[in-house]
């Protein structure tokens, strides 16, 4: 227990910004714009100072624990606290917002600045709360809220078809967020049964001894809402109307950071609360990952819009991650858990190297439009190629690292799934090198002809995105030594081992 | 003539204090409209509407630990009926804010100069010209808030039954009273009075049969005879089952709700939103009370009935609204789907349940009331905008009403850190709680409906371009300001930190006998 409320102050610094924005003149954008940047830098300033506090040999669950009552007549707490996998996401969340605020300098109009850039710090307050809540109810709370500044930032800042876009996410989150509502209720009712008190807690709810086939009614809400935010296949075709509606740093933080939370659920909540159902519907849910992994990487293939190919490369890559949550071992959930932070980031750079391009010759997506691109401006084709390389995880980002170990992890159990997973990387390359091939080379197209390379403030948003891609594909070692202990907890809890190391060998060898 | 053998009543008077107060000014109220000079009017009635909501308030508080039955049985004052009165109080206080609003409409208020001129006739035309205006409608109001206070704690057939017609008749009339649209506002009022009629009529033939089978009328007393009988006549089923109609007409239930659009539309907005927050209040104590007092032995065979029919006013209610193209038809319809949320914990006949339908009703009546005062100012020359498409862009040009608007319909699509989250939580726990599943599923799949419309609302405030003949934000009066103020408050707060209302509505307990 410390004595400052880390998780607490990340979460009321940027919220102030966006309050203290209503008070700002409209006129003045330019003032707006540089207090949403100085709030999201402080609200990362301050990440990084708790997360240098953070103990990796710890023995506890979560660390920068607080809990105080919040509706006790249900037993719901405000509490929060990190894990490993927790504040690798909060992590996430708090480099992002900075970043994307300083891409989408121009990405509305002046006049409408304001609402923007203080949605986008409300998003940053709860993408924070949502990765650090350790009340499930405070969980599912931040998690239904989130979809209101996502829903205004599609649904009025972005294209042209972007009322359909938003009101088709609302809808297919609702119907998420609400099974899941009834499945939090049912543990709740089941938790007042088991202890006489209903809680909400999340400790208490892994203790908990729920009979199998609750589980498995319980485990369904649950699944098909992370399932739908992730999006899996079946359940992903809101994302590429959204992704090709936003404006990119709203794309950015939807598939980067907001995603990321249907993942999270998986792994933070529906492997340790019910055990038993994640082991009996674990051969369906990788059936969906893998589909899921083909599927997207053959309509990417297909795609002739950049933002709608970038959605169904990350329905691909989202295969991968709950491929690795659901194959039960360390190498898996380790590697799923740097492959989230690995996708934001590289998400990060295509949508905003691509928003960049777009914004220069007139805002067409689609990738006919394009063409030698790195004839005329070749800083913005270089981000551009940083960006496909680190989607297709070459060796050295990354990327590499958290597809490599999840890979590592299929085929230590699953020697036939491993395989098909594989094929997906062999199509990833595909379609994102023709992506680079049919925008960046060969003779420049009319719309890329006038266009201007990038200036200071577009690759100071990209470099850090770029350097920290680097740096943990070659240098990887600190997040595993905060991820492990948490991936490790939550096998054990689950109560499996990694399979004998003769098959982890021979997967290693692919 | 042996007239000492009937000993009168013994009466607290002390105890039915509040009743006393809003009915003594309603009385009051219609002498002053006979005697007192028309300017004098108003004045005077508003003094006495908000004088005795207030006065009847503070004395209900003053009694709130007050457990027992008074005036021989026939009223209970117990936990869920205080609660509930003190519910009705504060919603018609806000609904009076907004029928006292006169500064919306060019020609002084929304309530025809005269009810009883025909619409379009010289007489109307003359009265409109010389710029009359009525203040008939408080006391009216008065007396259908007395009918619903004692809707809530009546404990017997036949008080449930008066108070249900005091209710009602008032109300009846305040229906029609619209300045504007006068035809429709006509219509509505005979609909509601004719369908009424009828369910008061299925209400008292009901009431007869179960008389008829226990003796008595006492709820009690009812709840005893079945019990001794455990073996069920038609007469008990049959009237079990007129009495139900007669209860879920006025609660707008799936099938007996083709009224609500009508009248919701047709009404002045004031008196809808003081319809759709009061009287479902006061209908759903009072089903809250017969169901668990009176038949409560009956559990088994009353259950399943509201259950489907709970499933059907959610799934019919929330899928008609998805096609309406008039606001307060859509939020007609909204508001039956609310009702099938409520039955929910009506059918989960538990403490639980009780006190989960009245945080919902709590909480519905306010954002409802919040509803209509927006709707009352948005308008355009003609008087209130109804199309939805009028409202495009109506979030960017008045960001205040926009957002406040927008929370309400967040509240009502169940969205956290709203109160209407907090409502379906309730509602969907007690009915988990005792293992209705499918319920939950239904209400679930109708809370996606639902959802669509109330972010078309939004879509249509915030992402549309505003449309020539748009409709744009008059400024109102204090009143209707204050009464969207304290709306935003109560949804929000109710959202945020419901605890204080959870600790008093468990308090409360159950009800007596």
């Amino acid at each position: 227990m410390t004595t400052i409320p880390w998780l607490t102050i990340l979460m009321v610094v940027p919220l102030v910004g966006s309050l203290l924005m209503i008070f700002l003149p409209r006129g003045n954008a330019r003032l707006i714009k540089q207090t949403a940047l100085v709030f999201a830098l402080a609200t990362l300033v301050l990440t990084i100072a708790m997360g240098l506090q953070f103990d990796g040999q710890s023995t506890a669950a979560f660390q920068f624990t607080e809990s105080y009552a919040w509706i006790p007549a249900f037993g719901i707490s405000y509490s929060v606290g990190v894990d490993g996998i927790g504040l690798v996401l909060v992590a996430l969340a708090a480099t992002l917002v900075p970043v994307v605020i300083l891409a989408g300098w121009r990405d509305v109009p002046d006049e409408s600045a304001k609402g923007y850039f203080a949605l986008l710090l409300v998003l940053d307050t709860l993408m924070i709360g949502v990765f650090a809540a350790t009340d499930v109810f405070l969980f599912y709370v931040l998690f239904e809220v989130m979809l209101i500044p996502i829903y205004f930032l599609i649904g009025r800042y972005g294209g042209a078809n972007r009322a359909y876009a938003a009101v088709k996410f609302l809808i297919y989150s609702l119907v998420g967020g609400l099974l899941m509502l009834a499945a939090l209720i049912g543990l709740y009712v089941v938790s007042a049964n088991e202890l006489g008190q209903g809680t909400f807690d999340f400790a208490t709810l892994v203790g908990l001894d729920i009979d199998p086939n609750t589980q498995k009614v319980l485990f369904l809400g649950f699944f098909i809402a992370f399932a739908i935010k992730a999006p899996l296949w079946p359940f992903h075709t809101w994302l590429p109307d959204a992704a090709k509606e936003s404006t990119p740093a709203t794309a950015v933080l939807l598939i980067g950071v907001l995603d990321k939370v249907g993942t999270f659920g998986m792994i933070r909540y529906l492997l340790p609360i019910f055990p038993a159902a994640s082991e009996f519907y674990a051969p369906l849910i990788i059936a969906l990952a893998v589909i899921g992994i083909i599927y997207g990487a053959l309509v990417a293939l297909g795609q002739t819009d950049m933002k709608r190919l970038f959605a169904y490369s990350s329905m691909s890559h989202f295969g991968f991650i709950a491929l690795g949550i659901f194959v039960f071992t360390s190498w898996g959930a380790s590697g799923s858990t740097i492959y989230m932070l690995a996708h934001g980031l590289s998400t990060a750079a295509l949508f905003l190297a691509a928003g960049f391009l777009m914004s220069r010759s007139g805002g067409s997506s689609a990738i006919a439009a394009y063409g030698g691109v790195n004839k005329k401006a070749p800083i913005l084709a270089g981000f551009l190629l940083f960006g496909t390389m680190s989607s297709l995880a070459l060796p050295g980002l990354a990327s590499f690292v958290g597809e490599f170990l999840v890979l590592l992890g299929t085929f230590a159990r699953y020697i036939a799934v491993g395989v098909i997973a594989t094929i997906g990387i062999v199509l990833t390359a595909a379609y994102a090198l023709r992506l680079y091939q049919k925008v960046a080379t060969g003779p420049a197209s009319p719309a890329v002809e006038g266009i201007t390379d990038l200036k200071g403030r577009e690759v100071t948003a990209l470099a850090p995105i770029v350097l920290l891609t680097i740096v943990l594909g070659v240098f990887p070692a600190p997040v595993f030594n905060v991820v492990n202990p948490a991936v490790e907890r939550t096998l054990e809890i689950v109560g499996v081992t990694d399979p004998p190391p003769v098959i982890g060998v021979q997967g290693g060898e692919q | 003539m042996n007239t000492d053998m009937l000993t009168a009543p013994s009466v607290d008077y002390m105890a039915i204090l509040p009743l006393l107060i809003v009915a003594g000014a309603a009385v009051i109220g219609v002498i002053v409209e006979t005697f007192a000079p028309r300017g004098a009017r108003r004045t005077i009635q508003l003094f006495l509407a908000f004088g005795s909501l207030v006065a009847a308030f503070v004395a209900l508080v003053s009694e709130a630990g007050l457990r027992s039955l008074e005036v021989e049985g026939a009223i209970a004052f117990d936990g869920p009926g205080m609660l509930l009165m003190g519910l009705i109080l504060l919603a018609s206080f806000v609904a009076a804010m907004l029928i006292a609003e006169r500064q919306l409409d060019p020609a002084g208020d929304s309530f025809a100069p005269r009810a009883s001129a025909l619409p379009g006739s010289r007489d109307e035309r003359e009265l409109t010209a010389r710029g009359y205006l009525q203040t008939e409608v408080w006391p009216l109001f008065l007396f259908a808030v007395l009918g619903m206070m004692l809707f809530v704690i009546s404990n017997n057939l036949l008080m449930m039954f008066i108070s249900l017609e005091v209710m009602s008749l008032p109300l009846y009339l305040l229906a029609g009273m619209a300045r504007r649209r006068r035809l429709l506002s006509q219509e509505a009022a005979m609909k509601y009075f004719i369908l009424g009629a009828f369910s008061s009529a299925f209400f008292l033939f009901g009431s007869a049969l179960v008389y008829g089978f226990t003796g008595s009328v006492e709820f009690a007393a009812i709840s005893d005879a079945l019990a001794a009988q455990p073996g069920q006549t038609y007469l008990v089923i049959g009237g079990v089952g007129l009495i139900s109609v007669g209860l879920l007409f006025k609660i707008g239930a799936v099938p007996f709700h083709q009224w609500v659009p009508d009248v919701y539309q047709g009404s002045p907005s004031a008196v809808t939103a003081f319809m759709a927050a009061t009287v479902k209040v006061a209908a759903f104590g009072a089903i809250l009370r017969i169901f668990y007092v009176a038949f409560g032995g009956l559990r088994w065979d009353w259950e399943i009935l509201l259950w489907i029919i709970a499933g059907l006013t959610m799934v019919v209610g929330s899928i008609v609204a998805v096609v309406q193209t008039d606001i307060k038809r859509m939020i007609a319809y909204s508001s039956i789907a609310q009702a099938g949320f409520i039955l929910m914990g009506v059918a989960s006949a538990t403490p639980e349940g009780l006190g989960a339908s009245i945080f919902y009703l709590t909480a519905y009546a306010f954002t409802t009331l919040g509803i209509f005062a927006v709707i009352m100012i948005v308008r355009d020359g003609s008087g209130e905008a109804g199309r939805l498409s009028q409202w495009a862009g109506l979030g960017r040009r008045s960001p205040v009403v926009g957002a406040a608007f927008a929370i309400f319909m967040l509240s009502l699509a169940g969205i956290p850190l709203t109160s209407g989250f907090i409502a379906k939580f309730a509602v969907f726990s007690s009915a988990l709680a005792v293992d209705q599943v499918i319920p939950v599923i239904i209400a679930v799949i109708s809370s996606v409906i639902a959802a669509f419309f109330y972010g078309r609302v939004i879509v249509i405030m915030y992402f549309r371009e505003p449309e020539s003949d748009g409709a744009t934000v008059t400024v109102p009066s204090a009143f209707t300001t204050l009464a969207l103020a304290i709306s935003v408050a109560v949804t929000v707060l109710l959202g945020v930190l419901p605890q204080p209302v959870l600790d008093l509505i468990e308090q409360a307990g159950v009800f007596i006998r």
